[in-house]
């Protein structure tokens, strides 16, 4: 008996999730990529407090012009302060990355999980779905959503996020399958465990490796998405803008004001790579191979 | 001047996680005509000794630090790329351990069988075709010439293992190296490619190193034997020394896991004849729909499970055993209902399983139990062992938490580890322990049957051997029923108070251990029954010796 009275010590209930938060803090690289999200997230929100510019207000005298004291990351051809139109554009690149991939988040791992746990006719019939999905043109599906629902940022949301959980759809699908046929599945079934449960418990947290790191993929891809359907006119419009389509028009310009280009390029650059950065430490911190030395 | 020379062989692996040494001060000497036998668990280095012979080992992050392995004389260790290969396959060849994935299964097994005469021999594919056609009669295949044109997955394992030898010896090598060339094979094949390497050997000279971790397989082939243990040769001698005169205590170990005593040897037979009649399995049918085209009609069905019907008794452990493919495995399973089954009845106590839906079998679920056979899938990689009994705990009904931790330590304190080790996960330990938690997780419940489906076969010999004895301890201590399943007649023997032979599907015998061991009816036991190796090398070259006379006009 004494023996388990001193076990009882050191034991601090860890959980798979706890373990994970403790290995994550060890990592640099992904706290680093954590701080920079954040910071990113708030300069973004308080855009309004920390710029006494306006994103809209021209200035066509001034025109455009190299970094300076008054306008710290220089101004466009319209004049405008790029310090504050970069600060609003991270508003709705990181609303569109975050909750596009969201939306493509939910939809996908769902399907995918359904459709790889029950096998059979269901997997066939979902999987067929999403072969038909795929086939459809995609700018021309946003386009019938767009007439349908009308221009609606929130819409664009969902929008691109219907046509991103394909892929997710797929990735976790042929993980489930991998995973549905070991042993411990068997095992949890014939404990009687419900299949949510059985899913819940031993299914998803074996595939979050890949889901995080295709999710971590996804999220740039969203946002360069976005300013791509705002070149078409289908996202948000002028004087409203983003990292992408900063960008887009940064290029155009690129020899002789190359200030419009480079200083939203490194935003949205070291955003992705702090992406990068907090979502392999993630899927690192959720194996508990990886963790111990 | 011996064939082959290994001198002071240093074989270490350095990794970013530090070095092991892999293999230690080897020597060894290799005469034509003789059989080296290499013996040792998983990790002893044994298949890395074989590698360096051949000149097959990753470098990096392997590395030979010291000693030489002359072949002829001469030191193959500083032969460079291209005169390494002309030794390989031409005059060392080498077969592996799973016949399944060491043929290309693009390729014919004419293009594959030829390869090394074409490449070596510098033969035309009209030269080589005739003499690959010989090999493969002189290894005893039926119609040679249709399998010529045959892909790999077009043949049974043992045949495919058999083609593995002809491609090794077409090129008449003089030292064949066999790396556990018989462990993925059933008991009656192996016996068959033991003899069939045995009979090569009197016709060609040719000097045989042959791995195992069974030192029931070799003692009728060996002639020396090395037996190793992490990477050092513990003890060396002729097969009559090793086995009568064992003087290392890890060899001694070795020789004492072979599962060699009966049930009614360690208990006395319990009558059963007034026990209750635990599950009564009646007319059990599985079959499988073979892969079907899509819009063909005929319906292709294998037969798994034909037709079974067995009686297990509260308290006893029915063993049941086969060779793969028989559809043992496929019985457990679905007992367990873990496949769905084409008919027939599970009664337990009133009610039968096999007409219960999904949702009304989750109830009884936890009456029935199994333990898997590789511990390395059967548990959840993210759960801790803590995780997981808890989780088989509160499925019983053991709600507050203090009680879940104090009945999981209890467990695992059952199976043989150590509790504070409970918030571990199933990586941090080693196979045999791993199997111990399975074991745990399954008895947590308090199930009313065990299905164990082949729970030592994936387990070294002395692990094996621990485990077995755990088995029988929790059985006989908790009174648990039990289908134990395994191709092992001796682990059979060891854990069963009735045996159920099962062939294609069907049960053929079934009767109390001991009878079915000394008086076989069904010549498919029987055969079986002749097949087990013993660490007994007088008695097993006599087996040899015997079939050979039998068989010598067929080769």
């Amino acid at each position: 008996m004494n023996q388990i009275v001193d076990v009882m010590q050191f034991e601090d209930g860890r959980s798979l999730w706890q373990d994970a938060y403790a290995r994550l803090r060890n990592n640099k690289f992904a706290i680093f990529g954590l701080v920079v999200i954040i910071t990113m997230i708030l300069l973004s929100i308080f855009a309004g407090m920390l710029s006494s510019y306006s994103y809209e207000t021209q200035d066509l005298y001034l025109g455009a012009t190299p970094p300076s004291a008054e306008h710290w990351l220089g101004t466009d051809t319209l004049g405008r302060d790029m310090f504050t139109r970069i600060l609003y554009g991270g508003r709705v690149s990181l609303m569109v990355g975050f909750l596009a991939t969201a939306v493509a988040l939910l939809i996908g791992v769902t399907w995918g999980t359904v459709s790889g746990y029950m096998g059979g006719r269901i997997d066939n019939a979902m999987m067929r779905i999403v072969d038909i999905l795929y086939a459809m043109p995609f700018t021309i599906f946003i386009i019938l959503l767009m007439v349908v629902f009308g221009q609606n940022i929130y819409l664009l949301f969902l929008a691109i996020g219907a046509v991103e959980w394909l892929t997710m759809a797929r990735i976790v699908r042929g993980q489930v399958i991998g995973i549905r046929n070991q042993d411990y599945i068997d095992a949890a079934i014939s404990m009687g465990l419900s299949r949510f449960r059985v899913i819940f418990r031993h299914v998803l947290p074996n595939i979050l490796g890949p889901i995080i790191v295709y999710t971590t993929l996804t999220i740039p891809n969203v946002i360069l998405l976005e300013s791509f359907l705002s070149f078409l006119g289908l996202g948000i419009q002028p004087p409203q803008s983003s990292w992408g389509a900063l960008i887009s028009s940064g290029v155009e310009t690129i020899e002789e004001y190359p200030w419009l280009l480079i200083y939203p390029a490194c935003v949205l650059s070291i955003t992705l790579f702090s992406l990068n950065f907090l979502g392999d430490g993630l899927r690192d911190a959720l194996d508990p191979k990886i963790a111990k030395d | 001047m011996a064939l082959l020379n290994v001198k002071n062989l240093n074989i270490a692996f350095h990794t970013r996680y530090g070095s092991i040494i892999a293999v230690e001060n080897a020597n060894f000497k290799l005469e034509p005509r003789q059989t080296l036998c290499i013996v040792g668990e998983s990790g002893s280095g044994k298949s890395v000794l074989c590698s360096s012979i051949m000149g097959l080992l990753p470098m990096p992050p392997a590395k030979i630090e010291s000693g030489t392995i002359e072949l002829d004389g001469e030191n193959i260790l500083q032969f460079n790329n291209k005169r390494l290969r002309s030794i390989r396959g031409n005059r060392i060849s080498m077969i592996f351990q799973d016949p399944m994935t060491s043929l290309n299964p693009y390729l014919k097994i004419g293009t594959q069988l030829i390869e090394p005469l074409t490449l070596h021999k510098n033969m035309s594919r009209k030269k080589a075709w005739p003499l690959a056609i010989d090999m493969l009669n002189d290894v005893g295949l039926p119609e040679p010439d249709r399998l010529m044109t045959q892909y790999p997955h077009q043949l049974s394992g043992g045949m495919r293992q058999r083609v593995m030898i002809a491609m090794a010896l077409i090129n008449k090598p003089e030292i064949l190296i066999a790396d556990e060339p018989t462990t993925a094979l059933d008991v009656t094949i192996q016996a068959q490619i033991l003899q069939l390497i045995k009979n090569i050997q009197k016709k060609t000279n040719i000097a045989v190193i042959f791995v195992s971790h069974d030192l029931g397989v070799i003692s009728g082939i060996a002639d020396y034997i090395l037996v190793m243990e992490k990477g050092l040769v513990v003890e060396e001698g002729t097969a009559e020394n090793i086995f009568y005169h064992t003087k290392h205590p890890y060899t001694k170990n070795l020789l004492a896991s072979i599962p060699t005593k009966s049930k009614s040897d360690l208990y006395p037979m319990e009558d059963r004849s007034n026990s209750n009649l635990l599950v009564n399995i009646k007319h059990l049918k599985t079959y499988f729909k073979n892969q079907s085209q899509w819009f063909s009609t005929n319906k292709n069905l294998v037969k798994a499970v034909d037709d079974v019907s067995i009686e297990i008794f509260e308290g006893e452990t029915l063993g049941l055993v086969g060779e793969s493919g028989s559809g043992k495995s496929t019985l457990g399973r679905s007992v367990m209902r873990l496949v769905d089954i084409y008919g027939g009845q599970i009664i337990l106590g009133k009610q039968d399983l096999a007409g219960l839906s999904t949702s009304e079998l989750k109830l009884y679920r936890r009456e029935f139990q199994m333990i898997f056979q590789d511990p390395y899938a059967s548990l959840n990689p993210r759960m801790t062992v803590f995780d997981a009994l808890a989780e088989a705990l509160q499925i019983r009904g053991v709600s507050s938490a203090n009680k879940v931790l104090s009945e999981a330590k209890e467990l695992m304190i059952d199976v043989g580890l150590e509790p504070q080790h409970i918030r571990k996960y199933p990586h941090e330990f080693s196979g045999g322990q791993r199997q111990r938690i399975a074991i745990a997780r399954a008895i947590a419940l308090k199930p009313k049957l065990i299905i164990a489906d082949e729970p030592v076969s994936a387990l070294d010999v002395t692990i094996q051997a621990q485990i077995l004895e755990l088995l029988l301890n929790l059985v006989k201590k908790n009174n648990l029923t039990m289908l134990f399943i395994s191709h092992d007649l001796s682990v059979i023997r060891y854990m069963s108070d009735r045996v159920a032979v099962m062939y294609q599907g069907k049960i053929v015998e079934m009767d109390n251990t001991e009878t079915v061991f000394t008086q076989a009816k069904h010549p498919y036991t029987r055969a079986l029954l002749s097949a087990i190796p013993v660490p007994d090398p007088i008695n097993e070259r006599k087996k040899y010796m015997s079939i050979a006379a039998t068989h010598d006009t067929a080769l």
